[in-house]
């Protein structure tokens, strides 16, 4: 082993110079980089509409925007961040670059199909910059009827065209990964020696691909209703509202389990790698990622309990909400079990993976409270709501996406971020999170509601912890697009495994060749065998 | 209310307590389990952190009885609180028979409250302590949900249909009224108040009220839209009597049947053609568009009037024993 | 090259799966719909001529024959033969989208097309003692149960009746109209893969762009098959 790494010569990033050889690449890796773009683009626009909203719920009267403008910022912070942040940014970027590396594949099955898809996740996010430039769109990320096909008189149709288009890019990157995990397995790469991130996208590639078609066609209802006066769910031309609210849920349900099943699959990566230990109950974490896909087909009317449902349907969904709990509480019990007799070190990868425990455990149960009937009339719509969802996505999904991208960053780009400050960013997350959000649990239960412009004075001091909390959590999403920027020329060489991690991806060269393996690998051995030789190339500080 | 801090809101109605109930026992599980999993995460990252460079962590494969355990007992556990909240909740979703009937209107951007008596109401609701009060929910435009924190109650206000809620004030005061599902624009300003008063203190607010009952409204307009020149009493008119049918069965032309609720009677009149009562011809015109939510409401309120035995709840101005007839100068709040 | 194959075959399979749940969200409005407003739904659906239906079922079934004759032509490295049965198919699938312009242009002139020019004019007579569901409103929480009564046929002049009929059409137009767009983008496809063949592209080791694009076409047709009779063939009456 080397004393100081060096960079190989030639790899994916440099293999090939120009515009041209990044816009019309195959290679799952540049197509990777490309989405990470993109999609960190849309996520400080979507963090800019938070600040907005934040902003001004730090007072209770309507002194900062207009109604109208209030309601556009949040319709505008959903969209952007369910549609064009959450939904691709683990699968699209991490998914999209260690997938086959982790089959021990050249490239995904698919690699002009995967290009497409990135192409057809712009032109869905261009007609979404048109609706925002042209004036906003304000009916809410979820686009009730009649309100959205009828009544609001904002660019409601360039919307959900977006999201339909973007809808069809998601469907893509589903279809590529399920036929790549598959049909292009290394020799000896046999299901359950996949490492578990692989499973997690194998389960949420099969609800992009079931779910995504049914938001498609309903966005479309929406369209044709609003564009040439079909009636379908607006009431006033014998339409249903509430069968819109079905349609939607379908997806949007599922939709949500897209957004947390892929870092759970991170978590995994991390916990292993940090305890430097095989995932306990590897194969019960296999199937749970299968289990929790499957059912979060069957509980979307737990969003519509005072919808007007019967009494007997409510009850149907909230007892079927509690079974997909389960899968996710033994995968949380798994990683605890992980930890024991391991051998762990805490680099911030693994400061985002304990976090990740706490929040989402937490937003996690809170969601059995609104699975709960009694209580769910008491909450539904209130900010008890929003603290619990974004406890997830936040506290979840992007905490697992940040550990993520910190972990393979020096396998992407071949250099290691300033540990100091990427420890610093990851408590300042965590910190600021914790301040912007529990505060709202709190908020939603003394009786909030959402998507409130003003409020009554009593529910002052706890709204401006939590625009005080959102300040800090902002700047520790700034810090690592800083210090990640600045690694790119500056950082530490990392060489090809710096955390002595197990996987096929470390096994090959910093940033990797652009076929991934010199030659085609064989696997012999489980996932996460982790050998005292493999020890950490690189002294971190 | 009032500007105080708090951390709930205050137990106005009687379901309240049952439903904070149920929830502190789900959080207090949920606290539990999260405080759990932090504290089992930082114990064993302390005593099983790294001491040497290159130490790999033991080979430990899983254990299938801690697996069956820790998915058996979450499950049973869940159980427990899928049954308790379906109880909440149907105590929640069923009003008594003998509830007071109250409705609301929601329509963009403001509730519109009727009581039977006649008062109407903008953004404010005065309800009486101690008796139960069922309120059904109408949507102009758009979909709205009428919100009741302090009752823990709340239901969507849906259009082309109606919905209802309903409750108990237990607590004299008054308490915050929000619309519950995003209608656009002034949103946030579609709030009011309900005012739990004390039995005697609301009989005499009600009798402050000039207009007449609500079911005398719907008379008015009964004759107005000619409906007395073919619905006679007598039953040799055009159309069915309409006298003593709430409540009871009505049968149709092909010998099916329906009892006459709130639901139906809106239907007749909006959607006059659907069904038609046996022994009568197709002859009503419907009055889709030609009657507002709240003129329906009057009109269903007046056929209910001719029910005298139907069992619905009747108007609050029906005397308590020891209730004075109207005072001097009643205090209109 | 067997490893693609099967890679492709996968892929259009799930592709194909994901075209099932697109269709399936408007299939559910429309069942829905239909269980609600029958009567409105069988008057709507009476105004759709059999004829026209039954041609274009029998077209695109001819077409899916078509398409399998020039895969198998494609597996026997027969060049000409295929070439000849994917323009068949091509043809075919044009003949129903012409059937389809004469059916919509129908429409239109009887001013069915739904928004600000629907009219409905109901010219049959009220049939005696027919069942009819769905009562007012689209969903009435105590009256659901009511809606198994019945009564004479409500008149055309019911406005509720223009509305639901109106639901209908926007429901037709949206289903055959997403349906006819999937056939132009099969046309489309099936034009580059004749040229292809014409080329010389493929041969019995490799047609895989053939069977792939055959196993869209047949998708497309199986959603005709559904379509014909949930828009066209039951409970005329």
């Amino acid at each position: 082993m080397e004393a100081t790494p060096t960079l190989p010569a030639l790899h994916y990033l440099n293999n090939g110079y120009g515009l041209k050889s990044w816009l019309l690449t195959k290679d799952h890796k540049r197509i990777a980089i490309l989405y990470l773009i993109s999609i960190s683009v849309f996520f400080f626009l979507g963090g800019l509409m938070a600040l907005l909203i934040r902003l001004e719920l730090a007072t209770p009267e309507a002194d900062l925007l207009s109604s109208d403008t209030y309601n556009k910022a949040f319709t505008l912070h959903g969209v952007i961040m369910v549609f064009f942040f959450l939904i691709p940014s683990i699968p699209a970027t991490l998914g999209n670059f260690f997938i086959p590396m982790m089959v021990g594949a050249k490239d995904l099955a698919f690699p002009r199909i995967n290009l497409l898809s990135w192409y057809i996740y712009l032109v869905g996010g261009i007609f979404t910059f048109y609706a925002l430039a042209a004036g906003g769109v304000d009916t809410g990320w979820t686009f009730y009827t009649p309100y959205s096909a009828a009544v609001s008189n904002t660019h409601v149709i360039a919307t959900a065209l977006g999201v339909f288009i973007a809808g069809f890019s998601s469907i893509l990157t589903g279809l590529n990964f399920v036929v790549t995990i598959h049909r292009m397995r290394a020799p000896g790469m046999t299901w359950f020696r996949l490492p578990l991130f692989v499973w997690a996208h194998y389960a949420t590639s099969l609800i992009q691909i079931l779910g995504t078609p049914v938001i498609a066609i309903t966005m479309l209802m929406v369209f044709v209703e609003r564009a040439f006066g079909f009636g379908i769910f607006d009431p006033a031309r014998g339409g249903d509202p509430v069968l819109f609210q079905h349609l939607f849920w379908f997806y949007s349900h599922p939709a949500v389990y897209i957004m947390i099943l892929p870092a759970l699959g991170v978590m995994s990566e991390l916990i292993a790698a940090f305890s430097r230990k095989k995932v306990f109950g590897y194969s019960f974490v296999a199937f749970s990622s299968l289990a929790i896909a499957v059912f979060s087909f069957i509980v979307w009317a737990h969003h519509m309990f005072v919808a007007g449902i019967s009494v007997y349907s409510a009850m149907v969904f909230s007892f079927l909400s509690f079974s997909v709990a389960i899968p996710s509480a033994v995968k949380v019990f798994n990683w605890t079990a992980t930890l024991y007799k391991a051998s762990i070190s805490f680099e911030t990868p693994m400061l985002y993976a304990y976090g990740f425990m706490g929040l989402f455990t937490f937003g996690g149960l809170t969601g059995l409270i609104l699975a709960t009937l009694g209580t769910d009339v008491h909450l539904h719509d209130t900010y008890f709501v929003v603290a619990h969802f974004h406890y997830i996505m936040v506290g979840g999904a992007i905490m697992g996406y940040l550990g993520g991208l910190h972990y393979w960053w020096p396998k992407m780009v071949g250099r290691m971020y300033n540990e100091f400050l990427s420890r610093i960013a990851a408590i300042l997350v965590f910190v600021g999170f914790n301040l912007t959000f529990f505060p709202q649990f709190v908020l939603g239960y003394l009786g909030m509601p959402r998507r409130y412009h003003m409020y009554p004075p009593e529910f002052q001091v706890l709204n401006v912890l939590s625009s005080a909390g959102a300040s800090v959590l902002g700047l520790g999403y700034v810090l690592p697009l800083l210090y990640l920027l600045y690694s790119l020329k500056k950082g530490a060489v990392a060489g090809p495994n710096p955390w002595g991690a197990a996987g096929l991806e470390w096994r090959t060269s910093s940033p990797p060749p652009t076929e991934n393996f010199p030659i085609t690998p064989r696997v012999t051995t489980e996932a996460y065998e982790f050998e005292p030789q493999m020890a950490p190339e690189f002294k971190l500080v | 209310m009032g500007n105080g801090f708090s951390l709930f809101p205050a137990q106005a109605s009687t379901f309240a307590p049952d439903v904070d109930a149920l929830y502190f026992f789900v959080l207090a599980v949920s606290a539990f389990f999260a405080l759990a999993i932090a504290v089992a995460v930082i114990v064993l990252g302390v005593k099983y952190r790294r001491r040497h460079v290159g130490e790999v962590g033991a080979r430990v494969e899983g254990n299938l009885v801690l697996e069956l355990l820790w998915s058996i007992i979450p499950t049973m556990i869940t159980m427990v609180m899928f049954g308790w909240g379906a109880s909440v909740y149907y105590h929640l979703r069923r009003a008594p028979d003998e509830a007071l009937q109250v409705y609301a209107v929601g329509k963009q951007w403001m509730w519109k409250f009727q009581h039977l008596e006649g008062q109407r109401e903008i953004n404010e609701l005065h309800v009486p302590l101690g008796r139960a009060v069922k309120v059904t929910i109408a949507s102009e435009d758009v979909l709205h949900s009428l919100y009741f924190p302090s009752f823990r109650q709340k239901m969507d206000a849906i259009p082309g249909r109606y919905t209802t809620l309903w409750f108990e004030a237990s607590q004299v005061g008054t308490y915050h009224i929000f619309c519950a599902e995003y209608c656009g624009t002034n949103h946030s300003r579609m709030i009011g108040q309900v005012v739990v008063m004390e039995p005697a203190a609301y009989q005499s607010w009600l009798s402050g009220g000039g207009e007449g009952s609500l079911a005398q409204r719907g008379a008015a307009l009964f004759q107005q839209l000619a409906c007395n020149s073919c619905h006679l009493d007598s039953g040799q008119g055009r159309g069915p009597s309409l006298k003593d049918i709430f409540g009871k069965p009505v049968e149709f032309q092909d010998g099916s049947s329906t009892i006459v609720n709130e639901a139906y009677l809106r239907e007749s009149i909006l959607t006059s053609q659907a069904k038609i009562v046996k022994g009568f011809q197709p002859l009503m015109p419907t009055f889709q568009g030609l009657i507002s939510e709240e003129g329906l409401v009057a009109l269903i309120e007046h056929v209910k009037s001719l029910s005298p035995n139907a069992s619905t709840a009747p108007p609050a101005a029906a005397p308590a024993p020891a209730a004075p007839p109207a005072p001097a100068t009643p205090p209109r709040r | 090259m067997e490893q693609q194959k099967e890679a492709s075959t996968l892929g259009m399979w799930t592709f194909l799966l994901t075209e099932i749940l697109f269709f399936g969200g408007l299939f559910m409005a429309y069942m829905l719909y239909r269980i609600w407003y029958h009567d409105a739904f069988a008057a709507a659906s009476r105004t759709l001529d059999l004829r026209w239906g039954g041609l274009n079922t029998v077209v695109l079934i001819a077409s899916s024959l078509t398409m399998a004759l020039g895969v198998r032509s494609a597996q026997l490295n027969r060049r000409k033969p295929l070439l000849l049965w994917l323009l068949a198919t091509v043809v075919l699938g044009s003949v129903f989208l012409g059937v389809k312009v004469i059916e919509y242009s129908d429409k239109f002139e009887h001013h069915h097309v739904p928004g600000p020019n629907f009219v409905w004019e109901s010219h049959e007579a009220a049939p005696a003692g027919e069942h009819q569901l769905g009562g007012g409103g689209p969903v009435t929480e105590p009256g659901r149960a009511a809606s198994e009564s019945a009564g004479h046929a409500p008149a055309a002049s019911n406005p509720q009746f223009q509305q639901w009929t109106q639901i209908y059409f926007s429901l037709y137009f949206t289903m055959t109209g997403l349906h006819a767009l999937h056939m132009i983008v099969g046309i489309v496809l099936m034009s580059v893969i004749a040229w292809m063949a014409w080329m010389g592209r493929f041969d019995d080791h490799y047609y895989t762009p053939v069977e792939m694009s055959g196993l869209y076409w047949h998708f497309v047709d199986i959603v005709w098959i559904y379509l014909f009779p949930l828009l066209y063939l039951i409970d005329r009456s």
